[in-house]
């Protein structure tokens, strides 16, 4: 075994640091290190923490973070914020709520852009959870970035997904039952000090009740006030109880092959992607080809079957 | 490979002026480089612990408060009890001309005053980092 895999398994915080780096970076390093934790992982519950922009999410996982602490379980933080489409760059902030995290060993946070992935998670998001997984960590939180409708990925790497939400987006709610709103394990309405908790809930518990028919478990809507640490205890034992819920109803093994099936689909759909584009593989045909669909030679489709005829043959 | 600079823009001790901090951070950003920002009032500790989580290549402090004899010093030498040398510690604030050698000495490299240009900034990483 490689030396930083044994470090990571041992929980060594710079190992884990640098494997994660050389994954998203995309280094055939990190594939080695990965191969080798693999039979190591699979012990870590993990729980996505997904909603609006501002509602809360990483002064709420800052708390969750703490009483695990309090409990004596090791916790792994996924902060995941947008990647400029413009720059490349990205501006990662979400540790400014958690920074009196970073001096605790069992706590490890990372931060990590979009980098080009569209529907809330970063690319080697997978990775890094088995990563922090193999590292010993008991819970790992991963927090989309802040999300509209669209940006439910989360589902295929969570085992239970909070939603969260806060007073006053009132009839909001309703125009967006698509999307974020039909992936809750769990809602929560956060900043439940503000005017409005009220008509929240009851619009959320109007919403489950048309959508929960004839489902076994209804999903609970929960009040919080992050920041001063109300409900965070009563919204643990909520995860506990799903958790019961998913290993009794084998749910849960559903839940993590379907992860491992979008890990493995997001594994070949990079490797395609970047063989292609990879400028040594086709010498310049795939720009020739921008080229000539921009003169109206060649449509779009018939470039991409030249393009894919050349790999499926 | 995507191999991107990450950077790690802190503000250590107690100065709440974090708004060249913040400009600097979106400047970096805006040059295709990863910034982790930590907010204010950060012990030495916390830096350096935040700096090895994030893996990060690059990590810049930003100062007014006068106190940055002490607190860079405490940066950049728990950066060496760690063993993290391959860090570029950069620099910014309102910093005294004397002191930018010594600051230099102890292992911040570079040091941007006010009416830096953001450019040179990205410039002096690009030219400075170890990947």
């Amino acid at each position: 075994m490689n030396d930083i895999s044994a470090k990571v398994l041992k929980g060594d915080q710079r190992s884990i640091a640098r494997l994660i780096t050389l994954t998203e970076n995309g280094s055939p390093l990190a594939v080695n290190g990965l191969r080798e934790i693999h039979p190591y992982t699979g012990k870590a519950y993990v729980i996505g923490i997904t909603g609006v922009m501002g509602s809360g999410k990483s002064t709420l996982i800052y708390e969750l973070t703490r009483e695990y602490r309090r409990q004596g379980l090791k916790v792994g933080i996924i902060a995941i914020d947008p990647t400029s489409p413009f720059s490349g760059g990205a501006l990662l902030g979400d540790r400014i709520r958690m920074m009196d995290l970073a001096t605790d060993n069992g706590v490890f946070i990372r931060s990590m852009g979009t980098r080009g992935m569209l529907g809330g998670l970063a690319s080697a998001v997978y990775d890094v959870v088995e990563i922090l997984d193999a590292s010993g960590k008991d819970i790992i939180l991963v927090e989309t970035v802040g999300v509209g409708q669209a940006e439910v990925d989360i589902i295929k790497i969570a085992d239970t997904t909070l939603v969260v939400l806060v007073p006053g987006l009132g009839d909001s709610i309703q125009t967006i039952k698509a999307g974020i709103m039909e992936i809750a394990d769990i809602y929560i309405v956060n900043k439940a000090d503000r005017s409005g908790v009220e008509q929240a809930v009851a619009e959320l518990e109007s919403l489950i009740e048309i959508a929960c028919t004839g489902k076994d478990r209804k999903t609970p809507v929960l009040t919080t006030i992050a920041k001063e640490n109300k409900g965070i205890v009563e919204l643990i034992k909520e995860i506990e109880k799903h958790k019961i819920y998913l290993k009794k109803t084998k749910i849960f093994d559903v839940k993590r092959r379907k992860r491992y099936e979008a890990e493995l689909v997001e594994i070949i759909r990079k490797r395609l992607m970047d063989f292609i584009f990879d400028e040594s593989t086709f010498k310049g045909k795939v720009e020739s080809l921008i080229d000539q669909i921009s003169k109206k030679q060649v449509d779009p489709y018939t470039a991409a079957d030249e393009i894919l005829g050349k790999i499926l043959k | 490979m995507d191999q991107k600079i990450r950077v790690l823009v802190a503000k250590p001790g107690l100065d709440g002026h974090d708004r060249g901090a913040k400009i600097v951070a979106r400047a970096l950003r805006d040059a295709g480089m990863e910034v982790v920002y930590t907010g204010l009032h950060q012990t030495a500790e916390m830096i350096v612990e935040t700096a090895i989580q994030e893996d990060v290549n690059v990590i810049g402090l930003s100062l007014l408060s006068g106190a940055h004899m002490t607190l860079f010093i405490d940066v950049t030498k728990l950066l060496k009890e760690k063993g993290l040398n391959d860090v570029l510690v950069i620099g910014g604030g309102i910093i005294p001309e004397e002191d930018i050698a010594k600051l230099k000495k102890i292992g911040v490299s570079g040091v941007f005053g006010p009416g830096t240009h953001c450019e040179d900034i990205v410039k002096f990483i690009h030219k400075n980092v170890k990947k």
